[in-house]
Parts: C-alpha cells; sequence; structure tokens
C-alpha cells in the first residue's frame, strides 16, 4: 500500500505544473539565436513574479530545458517531455530535440532571475536563503522584483536583508535619486562591507553626481565612526572576559597567598586540577547521562571545587602547614610540589591536552550592534566570575569559617588565645583558595587548553593581579584583574600580543617599584610585614 | 693593622682547603683533557666526549649555582630570574658562534640562516660588530650588568625584598623569554642559534676545542670559587650577611644596603652570564626556554641541595642534581619529576642547610 502510495506521488508530481500558461512567446524567445533576446526574455518572465516561472528557469540553469527544431520548448526533467508553457505533458516525446545551451552572461542573469523569484516564494526558509544570497553584489535588474517582494515581505529579518540588497542595488542605479536615497540608507549601516561599498562612490571617476559623492563621504564617516565605537566596545567586552578569567585565576591566590601569606607556586595546578576535573565530568555524562551531556559543566562546578580542595588541603596538611613564616622555603617547597602534580596528570591522563568541548548552549553569541558580536561562553565566564566573588564575599565576611580566618589574618596569637582552632582555620581557608582555583580552572577548561602544563602559563599572571592589587586586599584583586584585562586587550590592539604581554609585564615591574604595597595599599604599622 | 694581600689571600681557605683546590685543578685542568685527547678511544682510559661534555655543563651550571648562592645564601635575596642572566651571556657569546659559520650555513649566505629564512637582507644594527671576539666578550659582561644594574637600582632603592623580589625577577624571565620567542626580535626565535661550526677558526668539535672549554669551564668555577670567598671574608661580606639579617639595623648604622645589594646582584649577574657563554658551545645550542620560569627555578634549588651560604654546597649541589638528572631522565624518563619536586619538598623540609649542612651535623654529633 505505501510503496503504491509512493509510485502514485512520483507519478503525481511531474504532473503538478497543470498551471495558468505562461506567455508562450517569452517562453520561445528564451530559445532563441540571439543572446540579448534571451536576456531580455529571462528578465520579463523573473520580472513577472510569477512562481511557476522558477521551474523553467531551473531547468533552462540545469541544462533539462529543450527545443525542437521548429521552436517547441519543453521540460525534461528526466524521461518525460512537458511543454514549457502550459506545463502539459507531451507524449510521445519529440523525436528531434536539442538541450538548450546558455553562456556565462546568461547564466549570471538567470541566477538573478532565480533568486528574484524565490523571493517571492511562500516558504519562509526559501525566501530567507534567497534574500542571503542577494547580500553580495545584487543585480541592478532585480530592484523591481526585490521592491515587489520588500513590499509583499512581512518577516522583519528578511525585510532588513533585502533592503539592504536593495540599498546595494540601488548604488549602480541611473537615476541620481535613487542613488542618493540608497547611499543614505546605507549610511545608517555599520559594517566593514557596506563601507566598502560607499567608498567608491565618494572619488569622483565614479561617481558623476556632486550630491551623492557628499552623501557617500557622510555615510562613510557615520559607518566609520560606528565602526570604531563597536570595536572599542569589543576591546573593552574581551578586556574584561580576558580580567575575568585573570581574577578567577588569580582569586584562590588572592586568599592563599594575600590573606595567608603562603607563596603557592603549586597554584597552577590547582586551576588544572580543576580543570581535569571538568573533563572527567565530561566523559561521566557523555557514558552515562548522554541526554544530559550538555549540562555537565553544572555539575563540574562542585566536582571541581571539591577536586581542588581536597587536593590543596592535602598539600597543606602534609607540606605547607611546616613552613608558615618562611616565604622563601614554601616558594620552592610548593614549586616542587607543581611539579609533581604536572607529572601526575602527564602519568593519569597522558601528556597531550584533552578536549573539553563548549556545550552547545555556551557556542555562538549574540549580536549587540553590527559588528559587534558577544560569545556566550565569554558571557557565561563573566556571569560565572561574578558568581564565585559573590561566593567569595558571603563565605568571608558572612560566616562564621570567614570570621575565623579574618581573625587568624590579623593577629593569629589573639586569635588563638580566644579560642579559634588556627591551625585547622589555615588548613580550611587553603582549601578554599585552593577550591575557587579549581572553580578557575573549571571555566578556563571552556576557554584555553586543558593540559598538564596549562597552570604554568598562570601563575606569573595570578601573581602580578595579586601583587599589583596589594597583597591582602580582595577588592584590589578585582581592580588589578580587570584593569589588566582591558589594558592588555587594548595594548594587544596597537602592537600584537606578545608585545603586549611583555609591556604589561614591564608596567607592573615599574608599578610595583612605585607602590610596593599595590593598588590599594595597607597603611600604618602593617606596611613592614 | 692590614693583613697584606698575600696573607689575606692564603689565608682564605685552610689548608685542606687549598689541597682540595689543587687536587680538582689538576684533574681537570690536566688529567682529564689529557686523557680526552692524547688516548685512543679504543683504550679503556680514554675519556669520551659524553664526559667532557656533562662535566663542562655541570661546572657551568655549579657557577651559576655560586652566583646563586652569593645573593641568595649571603644577600638573602632570592631571585627567580637568574636564567635570564645566563641565557643572555649565551646569546652574547651565541651571535659571535653565528657569524663564525660564515657561509656553511643551509642557505650559504654570510647572514645567519634564520634571517636569510625571514628573509633579512642585511644584519640589524645590534648584530654589528658580532663577528669579533673581544665584541662579544664585552657584550658578554656588558649585557647582562647593564640589564642587572637598572633592574637591581630600582628595585632594592623602592626597598623591595623578600617574596616581591622574587617574584618581580620571575616575571622578568617570563616577560624576556616572550620576547625572545618572537621571531622579529632578530635572534632566531624559538629555535634560537645552533649548529655551531668554529671558535676564532678552529673547529668547535675537535677533542682539543672540547678539553679547552671543559678546562675554561673549571678555571671559571674555580675563580668564581676564590672571588666568592674573598669577598665573603671581607668587611663587604659581613655588611652583606648584616643586611640580610637585619637590614633596618644595617641602615640605622649608618651603611646604605643599596650600593651593597646593587653590587652583589649585578656581580652575580656577569658570573652566571660567563657561564652561559662557556655554556652555549659545549651544548651547541641555544634557545628562549634557557629563560623559562622553570630552570631559574631549579638554580634555586641546586643551592638549597648543596647548602646556602657556604658556596661549595651549591657546587656539590649542582652536580647532584644534574648528574641524577642525566641518570633519571634517561633510565626512568617518567619519574624524573616526581624526584625533582620530592627534592624541592624534603630539602626545604628537612634539610634547610643542604647537604654541607647534614655533613657539619653527623660530624659534630661524632665529636660530641
Amino acid at each position: 500500500m505505501k510503496r503504491f502510495l509512493i509510485a502514485l506521488l512520483l507519478c503525481t508530481l511531474p504532473a503538478l505544473p497543470a498551471r495558468a500558461a505562461l506567455d508562450p512567446a517569452l517562453v520561445k524567445q528564451l530559445a532563441a539565436e540571439d543572446s540579448d533576446a534571451r536576456i531580455a526574455a529571462i528578465q520579463k518572465l523573473g520580472t513577472s513574479g510569477d512562481p511557476d516561472v522558477l521551474k523553467v528557469l531551473k531547468a533552462l540553469a540545469s541544462d533539462s530545458l529543450m527545443v525542437t527544431p521548429d521552436g517547441r520548448v519543453f521540460l525534461m526533467p528526466e524521461d518525460k517531455a512537458f511543454d514549457a508553457a502550459t506545463g502539459a505533458e507531451i507524449d510521445p516525446v519529440p523525436a528531434e530535440y536539442d538541450a538548450i545551451t546558455i553562456n556565462n552572461r546568461i547564466r549570471s542573469e538567470l541566477d538573478n532571475a532565480i533568486a528574484g523569484l524565490r523571493l517571492l516564494n511562500p516558504d519562509r526558509a526559501v525566501r530567507l536563503a534567497a534574500a542571503r544570497e542577494l547580500q553580495s553584489d545584487p543585480g541592478i535588474e532585480l530592484v523591481p522584483v526585490m521592491g515587489k517582494a520588500l513590499a509583499k515581505e512581512t518577516d522583519a529579518e528578511i525585510r532588513h536583508l533585502l533592503r539592504f540588497a536593495l540599498d546595494q542595488a540601488n548604488l549602480a542605479s541611473p537615476d541620481a535619486k535613487l542613488r542618493l536615497a540608497a547611499v543614505r540608507a546605507l549610511g545608517h549601516d555599520a559594517s566593514p562591507t557596506t563601507r566598502g561599498l560607499l567608498l567608491p562612490l565618494t572619488d569622483p571617476a565614479n561617481e558623476a553626481d556632486a550630491a551623492v559623492r557628499q552623501a557617500a563621504t557622510a555615510s562613510v564617516k557615520a559607518i566609520e565612526s560606528r565602526l570604531a565605537i563597536g570595536d572599542t566596545l569589543g576591546q573593552i567586552f574581551t578586556g574584561i572576559s580576558l580580567g575575568s578569567i585573570l581574577l578567577l585565576a588569580a582569586l584562590g591566590l588572592a586568599i592563599t597567598y594575600g590573606v595567608m601569606g603562603v607563596i603557592n607556586m603549586a597554584h597552577g595546578e590547582l586551576l588544572m586540577v580543576g580543570a581535569y576535573a571538568a573533563y572527567f565530568m565530561q566523559g561521566v555524562f557523555r557514558s552515562h547521562l548522554p541526554a544530559y551531556a550538555d549540562w555537565y559543566v553544572v555539575a563540574a562546578i562542585p566536582v571541581s571545587f571539591l577536586a581542588s580542595a581536597l587536593v590543596g588541603m592535602a598539600l597543606e596538611c602534609t607540606v605547607i602547614r611546616w613552613l608558615y613564616g618562611r616565604p622563601l622555603e614554601t616558594l620552592l617547597a610548593t614549586w616542587g610540589l607543581s611539579l609533581i602534580l604536572i607529572q601526575a596528570a602527564r602519568v593519569l591522563f597522558g601528556a597531550q591536552n584533552v578536549e573539553v568541548g563548549n556545550p552547545a548552549w555556551m557556542s555562538g553569541g549574540v549580536e549587540v550592534m553590527a559588528g559587534l558580536v558577544l560569545p556566550w561562553n565569554r558571557i557565561v565566564i563573566i556571569g560565572f566570575t561574578l558568581f564565585v566573588l559573590a561566593l567569595v564575599w558571603v563565605l568571608m565576611q558572612k560566616t562564621r569559617l570567614g570570621l575565623f580566618v579574618r581573625a587568624v589574618t590579623q593577629n593569629r596569637a589573639m586569635a588563638g588565645c580566644v579560642g579559634v582552632p588556627t591551625a585547622r582555620i589555615d588548613t580550611l581557608a587553603f582549601g578554599l583558595g585552593a577550591g575557587i582555583a579549581g572553580l578557575g580552572g573549571l571555566a578556563l577548561s571552556q576557554v584555553a587548553n586543558v593540559g598538564p602544563d596549562m597552570g604554568q602559563g598562570y601563575i606569573v599572571d595570578s601573581f602580578m593581579v595579586v601583587v599589583l592589587g596589594g597583597v591582602g586586599q580582595l577588592a584590589g584583586t578585582v581592580w588589578a584583574a580587570l584593569g589588566l584585562g582591558v589594558l592588555t586587550k587594548f595594548l594587544e590592539g596597537w602592537t600584537g600580543a606578545v608585545i603586549a604581554k611583555i609591556v604589561v609585564l614591564v608596567i607592573i615591574i615599574v608599578f610595583i617599584q612605585k607602590r610596593p604595597q599595590g593598588l590599594f595599599a595597607l597603611k600604618g604599622r602593617f606596611v613592614e610585614n | 693593622m692590614r693583613t697584606p694581600v698575600t696573607l689575606r689571600f692564603l689565608g682564605m681557605l685552610t689548608r685542606t682547603g687549598w689541597i682540595a683546590l689543587a687536587l680538582f685543578a689538576a684533574i681537570t685542568l690536566v688529567l682529564l683533557p689529557v686523557l680526552h685527547v692524547y688516548v685512543p678511544h679504543d683504550n679503556p682510559l680514554h675519556v669520551s666526549n659524553y664526559v667532557i661534555t656533562l662535566g663542562g655543563k655541570i661546572m657551568c651550571y655549579a657557577v651559576v649555582a655560586v652566583a646563586m648562592d652569593l645573593i641568595w645564601g649571603y644577600a638573602g635575596i632570592l631571585s627567580l630570574g637568574h636564567g635570564v642572566f645566563f641565557a643572555l651571556g649565551g646569546y652574547a657569546f651565541g651571535m659571535y658562534l653565528m657569524r663564525q659559520i660564515g657561509t656553511d650555513g643551509s642557505y650559504h649566505s654570510t647572514l645567519p640562516d634564520f634571517m636569510v629564512f625571514l628573509d633579512w637582507k642585511t644584519l640589524p644594527w645590534y648584530w654589528t660588530g658580532s663577528d669579533s671576539f673581544l665584541w662579544a666578550m664585552f657584550l658578554v659582561l656588558a649585557v647582562p650588568a647593564l640589564l642587572a644594574a637598572l633592574f637591581g637600582f630600582f628595585a632594592f632603592r623602592s626597598r623591595i625584598r623578600g617574596v616581591y623580589f622574587s617574584i618581580i625577577t620571575q616575571a622578568l624571565t617570563y616577560a624576556a623569554m616572550l620576547f625572545f620567542f618572537r621571531n622579529e626580535t632578530g635572534f632566531g626565535g624559538n629555535n634560537g642559534f645552533t649548529d655551531f661550526r668554529r671558535i676564532l677558526g678552529y673547529d668547535i668539535t675537535s677533542p682539543e676545542m672540547r678539553s679547552t672549554l671543559f678546562a675554561l669551564s673549571s678555571l671559571m668555577l674555580m675563580l668564581t670559587l676564590l672571588l666568592g670567598r674573598w669577598l665573603m671574608t671581607s668587611k663587604f661580606g659581613r655588611v652583606l650577611t648584616a643586611i640580610r639579617d637585619a637590614e633596618s639595623r644595617v641602615m640605622f648604622m649608618g651603611y646604605n644596603p643599596l650600593h651593597y645589594k646593587l653590587f652583589i646582584w649585578t656581580l652575580s649577574a656577569m658570573l652566571c652570564a660567563v657561564a652561559g657563554a662557556l655554556y652555549v658551545p659545549q651544548v651547541g645550542i641555544i634557545n628562549p626556554s634557557e629563560m623559562s620560569t622553570a630552570n631559574s627555578i631549579e638554580i634555586a634549588i641546586w643551592a638549597a641541595v648543596g647548602g646556602r651560604g657556604t658556596l661549595i654546597g651549591p657546587v656539590i649541589g649542582a652536580a647532584l642534581v644534574n648528574l641524577s638528572k642525566s641518570y633519571f631522565t634517561v633510565a626512568f624518563p617518567d619519574y624524573w619529576l616526581f624526584f625533582l619536586g620530592a627534592l624541592f619538598v624534603m630539602v626545604t623540609l628537612w634539610l634547610p642547610e643542604g647537604v654541607v649542612g647534614l655533613w657539619k651535623r653527623i660530624r659534630n654529633r661524632g665529636r660530641a
């Protein structure tokens, strides 16, 4: 039964072009000897806006439009023939016929005409695709079709695309008034392509009309200033996004180094642990919960935090605890720990970088304005940074643990006297700093490579942020991270990435000479030690 | 009453010390080079290329470790950027070595191969005079000294010390590494300099040249030790250790720590640079990874393993760590980093005075 239905459908499909006949004279002209006559016929058929023309023109484009020696034009998709003008089946197939061959000039005309016809198609997807195709170099002859389509079109996106194509086509219009209107309209756009389109019209060699030249110059200027704004905003955004990554990397360090005075060179490796925890969760979700694979990132938040926190507390209990008050020794010992962690990651997961994918809901971006697309993963990371900041603030200011940590920071002996278990607080505070590094590692896994060496690249940067912000100052860390991020991105625009990095390091070195205590220095007696 | 210089010089070391030094000189300046050059390959007494190169390399490292000891052990300044001075010395001498290749490179050009590759037509201005051996020697000393003096002046003037100082020296070497990684910097990008052919016209791979470089490294090491000993037994050394232990008090007594620190810091950088210049022709390559932060921290661990503030300790430390590195990276390549990491941890936790301290403790216990 099913097979029969399909067979029936296949039989009826070619018969569908039973419709109101096209102008037989025009159809006949498609097979004319003279190219100009054929082009005229294509254009006339195209502007008619009749959807049935599409079939004929497509057949012409794919060499399946045939002509008999006596000038009868018919379609021959397979082994059956249909009259081009009426769509009626011709049986038997004519004994003698030839495919109508077309040259490149005709082909480009044909493509335009087909595009124009598709603009009037009832299916939105077809119209949208056609409008997209018209974005680059639409022919002037399509203006009437596009105008017609625009008048009928209700979809906002397609209207926008069409208007742009129409304006663009009108730039070549022989009518100076139309050109002027198009130039003015395009001045509201803000893309480098539009600028490229308008630029020739500012030159007297290409544009005779002074008014149009003037308008074109004004439009180019408007576009350029809008592009510059977009560019600057884009740089500020990437700067903030870089800053928030720096902040996530440095925030844990600000707790362990700034608040506790421990120089933790293994901090970068705690980031790595967090990133590998994300990788691990991705694997778990892919094999056990493939339906929710995109949400592994959310599940990884507590896992990354705990993994790094546990590693951090283990380090504190075994090594760092014995070195309080000896910062240089701590530095060397934690460097040794970082080497061990790196090698452990190599042995466990291999020396190569592992693949941690962005969930689908984090790919793509929002277009805020023309030429300025904000990628979702960056936006999510900025939001995540805010979340972590809030978390740290609540933990440090609103919980008993935070109170104890602050008490031990300010006066260890006195805190011990009033019953704060200082040793345990040290372990917990170190675990907190390490856990936040783990969250930083999770964020990094979404934008950077995950591999055994990944932490090494961040350790210098993180220290710079903490030192610049002022030791023991969480607020300073925030400003330092954002400032460094934005500064780096702006410098990169002028000098390239490597020089920008060097310049930033030199600026920090010079800055520390001037203000050894960082941006937000503690004043008074605290300054020496 | 002033002690005559000769007496003061002889009194620097104990009798055993002088004998040990003479023995070391006899072995490294005469015995090993002779065994390497004049004893045929099949003779069991022949000293192989490998031993001579490894020995020369380790003695260069030992010079760096002693230089590190001068500032860390005696002045309490932990530099995590000494690799940059070592590498700068190496690069300065490497420029000369590159020019000595002449037209024997793959492109048969008078320019170094990497410049031909970058399509440069002439030498950049800072390569002027790089074909002169004397100018190369001058650069080896002057460039690191200038960088160290400038950096040290600003850092010590604003009284940056302790961990802060360590971290900004780390930033310094990191920035330098990034800078040298660029191809446009004109020092061969991430490949650096390699494929050296000769020094002063002599073949760089000949046994005679290897032995000469080996002996020069040994001489440099002995001179560094003597210089360190001389300085640290002088009044200057006393002031320096006083600054290490209580900088504010020394200031209140009328000394300006800036001059003392700056002098020892610059001297230490220059010693590193000379070691780097001797190192490069022996290993045959210099590239920016010598400036990586990991390399610079490793220098600190050589000094710590041997024992800080002892001069001889860092030599032992450099030798121990690098010999075990040569062994481990061949025998158990996967475990070298575990071992090195554990070494860092164990030395800081249980051996704060290093091997020399351990030796002293054992000897004292025997006496008591």
